[in-house]
Formats: C-alpha cells, structure tokens, sequence
C-alpha cells in the first residue's frame, strides 16, 4: 500500500498533471476509480493500479457560473471513455455551448504559482 | 429493519425562532435557545422535563455542547448528527430509537443560524477539494444545477416547469405572514432573473436568511397527556449517497429513493395516502426530483407533475405550503422548517393556507449536494 507519509493519492495524480497526463486507478477487479484513493472502496479489495486515461469523454451534464462583470466559465461533469467520471470544464467554445453527449478531449491547463496544472477539456468533433 | 415502531412517539411541541434577519451578535445558539423555549410553551413541557438534545449547525462544530451550556440541560442522550439539512429528521429517527429504548423520555431536536447577518460564506465555509475547487462550481447552487440539466436532457424538463416550482413556492408564501417574501412572483419573473448557475437563476435558490427553530419529540403515552394533539411519527427513513456531486453515481436518481420507500414501508401507507408534502426545496429541481423518487410521480415525470399550477395553492397536492425554502425561510439547514410546517399542518393551525383535513404529512430532507435524504411521515390521532 501506498505510504501517506511519502506521498499523498492526489500528489501522484498532481504528478501526473506535471506530465501532461490524465492519471485515474483501477480496482483488483478492473473497474476504474476516480479521485484517487489509498484503498480500495467497496468489495473490490486488493492493490489499485495506476493508469493514464487516453483523455477522450463525453459531456455527462454541464453548467455555466455567472459572476459580476465577467462572461460565464462552464463546469461539467465529464465521463471518460476509460469508465470514469469528473468534474472539469470545457474550455474554447462559449460556456452555455457546452452541451450534454459532446464529445471532449483533456488537454493541461498549466495552473500557476499556487494551482499545479489540472485537466481541463475542449470540443473533439468526430472523436 | 429499523425496529423502530409506527407511532410509537410524537412531536407534541413545535416553533420557529426569529425569522428573517436577527440583530447583530444574534448567535445560533441565542436562536436554538429561543425556539426550545417556545416549542415547551407550545406543548406545556418545562426544560427540566428535558433530557434529550439534537442539534446541529454550520455555525460551530458542536451545537449540542453549545445549546446545553446556554440553558443548562445535562441529557440522557444526545446526538449533534451532521449531514446537511436533512440531518434533523435523522435527529428525529434517532430520538424515536432513545425515547422507544428508555435511553431518554423527552427530546429537543434544535437548529439555528445567522446566514443573512455573518454572510454566507462566514456561515458555511466551502470545503476545499482538489478535484472540485479548482474548478469554481458555485457550489451548493452549481451541483443542482448539473443535476438540472441532466433532468432536462433526460426527460425533456424545461426551465419554464423549474420557474412553476418557484412561483408555486411564492404564492403559498403570500399565505403565510412569517415568510420573507411578500410580493408576488410570474414565470416571467423567475425566467428573467438574474442568471446563476445555468439553468438556474436567483429565482430558482432559495433564499439566504438567519433563522432557527424547535421541535419537541416524547413518547406517544407521555404526548396524549400534554398541550397540543400529537403528531404521530408514522414513518422514518434515512438515506446517504455521496458526499461530492462528481460522484453521484446518476443525477436524476436521488437516495430519496431508498429514503422515501422506508418511511413508506413503516407506516404502511403510500404516497396516495399523504394529504400534504414538505419537500426541501433548496432549488427547484429539488421537488421535482423528491416527487419522482418519492413515488408521487413517474421517475422523469416531474417537470410536467408541477406545471400548471399543481403544486400551489388550489393545485392536486399541497407541496410546501409554508412557501418553502425558495420563499419562506432559508437559513442554511432548511430541514427543521420543513417538519415544522409538516406537524402544523396536522394540527391544523396554518390558517390561510390550511391543507382540508390534513391527516398525513410528509417532510423530506436534503442536505449536502443532493447527498443525504431522510423522509419522514407524520399522521394524526386518525392516521394511526
């Protein structure tokens, strides 16, 4: 099992960001997981292994946040093709366009001094 | 099953703290307080008969400690349970298991706030999550609003049915002089308002005020004996999904599902029995998703369940007659209000907007991102 006095579930998938890589776990059993975890939830028991999402989903539900003097930012709920769901946001097209069954592909936003790098997604037409 | 029995106690006592906006230095726990006194005034108990204490609110970490240091009550038996604002009918099932087990004879479940004056985010501090945060939901209103547009996609529910949810809130309101909203409200209004978080606009949140209340919870021998009729908890169900809206496994489908058909299961009754309904509706697509998942309606149906006026007053059921969390009163943990007005129905005391022989009422809790769910049923003399 992972040590948490080494490295915490998210520093790895942070890691990963560094990358350029979407990270995600499996179970024993074969069934994605996200977020990240030190153990394994449910009945599924045994070791989680790490593995690098190929970065294609589908919009599975959307919003557009509305605040004061700015245009509308997106946050969605994303399923990967690999089985797993997350939040992100969909980025190069209008907020409100985003719409539920798009297809998306992640690509890093590059963060700052104090946000490491995060997965965001953007339109994949055809993909 | 629970082993909790079907009108083995009552809710003999209920109040409402101060409403609205409280003066400066209010405490929750001034508020908690204020509603305990009343709802013992309310069914004639003194504070010494008290000897159990629920409490929860955003506002400290232990409101039990709080509200039994303010008025010097060492209990028998407590329980500061938090899942949101559906953590005081968890209160009340609790309560029922100490009081049927002997553990405690008389309960208070408490609840307060000062959301208006301190703000909302010096009320409710937002969790950090790293999978979340980063992207900036607007977060409790963005969730819902998620859960909105996947209702929408799915089964074809429009904004216009979300808006009838928030205009029917508005006219029992208008019946209701505690209700903090006073002036009337179209469908045009609600659908022109300020955007949110899409599809929701401020019409479709609810409101953000200080406020409290109490309800007094004995066994069914003890309660025959005092003030008011009782209100006998016919049913109790106690539902968790997630904790974070990215891992609510489908977003139109709601543990009220599991919720809803125990409570249902323990009083022996179904949704057609059930004269009024007390939904917590912190946006409008909660009623529509609690109708569904509470069996008043088809899974999907929702949206068309609540147009045409149907849920306000003179419509085919009586959902949140107090005009709800979208207009009455909505302090944060909404859940204690929405029992509240559930047991006055019974009793019949809500005047103007009275339910007609109102036997059986329902009051559902929600709390977190549509995270917990806890229904309960309560019935008159009659209902048992």
């Amino acid at each position: 099992m992972q040590d948490l006095k080494r490295q915490s579930p998210f520093g790895i998938y942070a890691e990963h960001c560094r990358k350029g890589e979407l990270a995600y776990q499996v179970t024993e059993d074969g069934k994605p997981l996200f977020f990240p975890r030190v153990v394994a939830p449910g009945t599924a028991g045994g070791k989680l292994e790490w593995r690098i999402s190929k970065g294609l989903g589908t919009v599975y539900a959307t919003t557009a946040v509305y605040t004061k003097d700015k245009p509308p930012y997106n946050v969605a709920l994303i399923d990967l093709d690999e089985g797993f769901r997350m939040m992100s946001r969909v980025e190069d097209v209008d907020a409100l366009r985003v719409k539920i069954g798009m297809r998306v592909k992640v690509r890093m936003h590059p963060g700052d001094d104090k946000q490491p790098p995060y997965p965001v997604f953007s339109p994949a037409e055809g993909k | 099953m629970s082993g909790r029995k079907r009108g083995s106690v009552a809710v003999v006592g209920a109040a409402e703290s101060d409403l609205g906006q409280v003066a400066a230095d209010v405490s929750p726990t001034d508020l908690m307080a204020q509603a305990t006194r009343r709802a013992l005034d309310d069914c004639g108990l003194k504070l010494s008969d008290v000897d159990g204490v629920l409490a929860a609110h955003t506002q400290s970490r232990m409101a039990v400690l709080q509200l039994c240091e303010y008025l010097r009550i060492k209990p028998k038996y407590f329980d500061s349970t938090q899942i949101g604002g559906s953590s005081f009918m968890s209160h009340l099932a609790h309560a029922m298991t100490a009081i049927e087990q002997g553990v405690c004879g008389v309960a208070v479940i408490a609840y307060g706030s000062t959301q208006r004056t301190v703000s909302r985010a010096a009320a409710s501090p937002r969790e950090f999550n790293p999978y979340e945060s980063v992207y900036r939901p607007f977060l409790p209103a963005s969730a819902y609003a998620l859960a909105a547009s996947r209702h929408m996609h799915q089964y074809g529910t429009t904004r216009e049915q979300l808006a009838e949810v928030a205009v029917a809130a508005r006219k029992w309101a208008l019946m209701n002089p505690a209700a903090w909203e006073k002036e009337p409200l179209t469908i045009e209004q609600a659908l022109n308002a300020r955007m949110v978080s899409h599809p929701f606009t401020v019409r479709d949140c609810c409101l953000v005020t200080d406020g409290g209340g109490a309800i007094i919870v004995t066994s069914a021998a003890r309660a025959k004996s005092l003030k008011k009729k009782p209100v006998y908890v016919l049913g109790v169900g106690e539902a968790i999904g997630h904790a974070t809206i990215s891992n609510m496994p489908d977003l139109t489908l709601t543990a009220a599902a599991e919720s809803g058909p125990k409570a249902f299961g323990m009083a022996g009754i179904r949704p057609a029995d059930v004269d009024m309904v007390s939904l917590y509706d912190a946006f409008t697509i909660n009623p529509i998703l609690f109708l569904e998942d509470l069996g008043f309606c088809p899974k999907g149906e929702g949206g068309r369940f609540v147009s045409n006026g149907a849920i306000a007053p003179g419509g085919r059921l009586a959902v949140n007659t107090s005009g709800g969390g979208l207009s009455y009163c909505h302090p944060g943990m909404y859940g204690l209000l929405v029992m509240i007005e559930a047991v006055r129905q019974v009793r019949g005391e809500c005047g103007a907007r009275q339910v007609k022989d109102c036997e059986i009422s329902l009051a559902h809790g929600n709390g977190g991102v549509l995270s917990s769910q806890c229904t309960v049923l309560f019935g008159s003399e009659a209902a048992l």
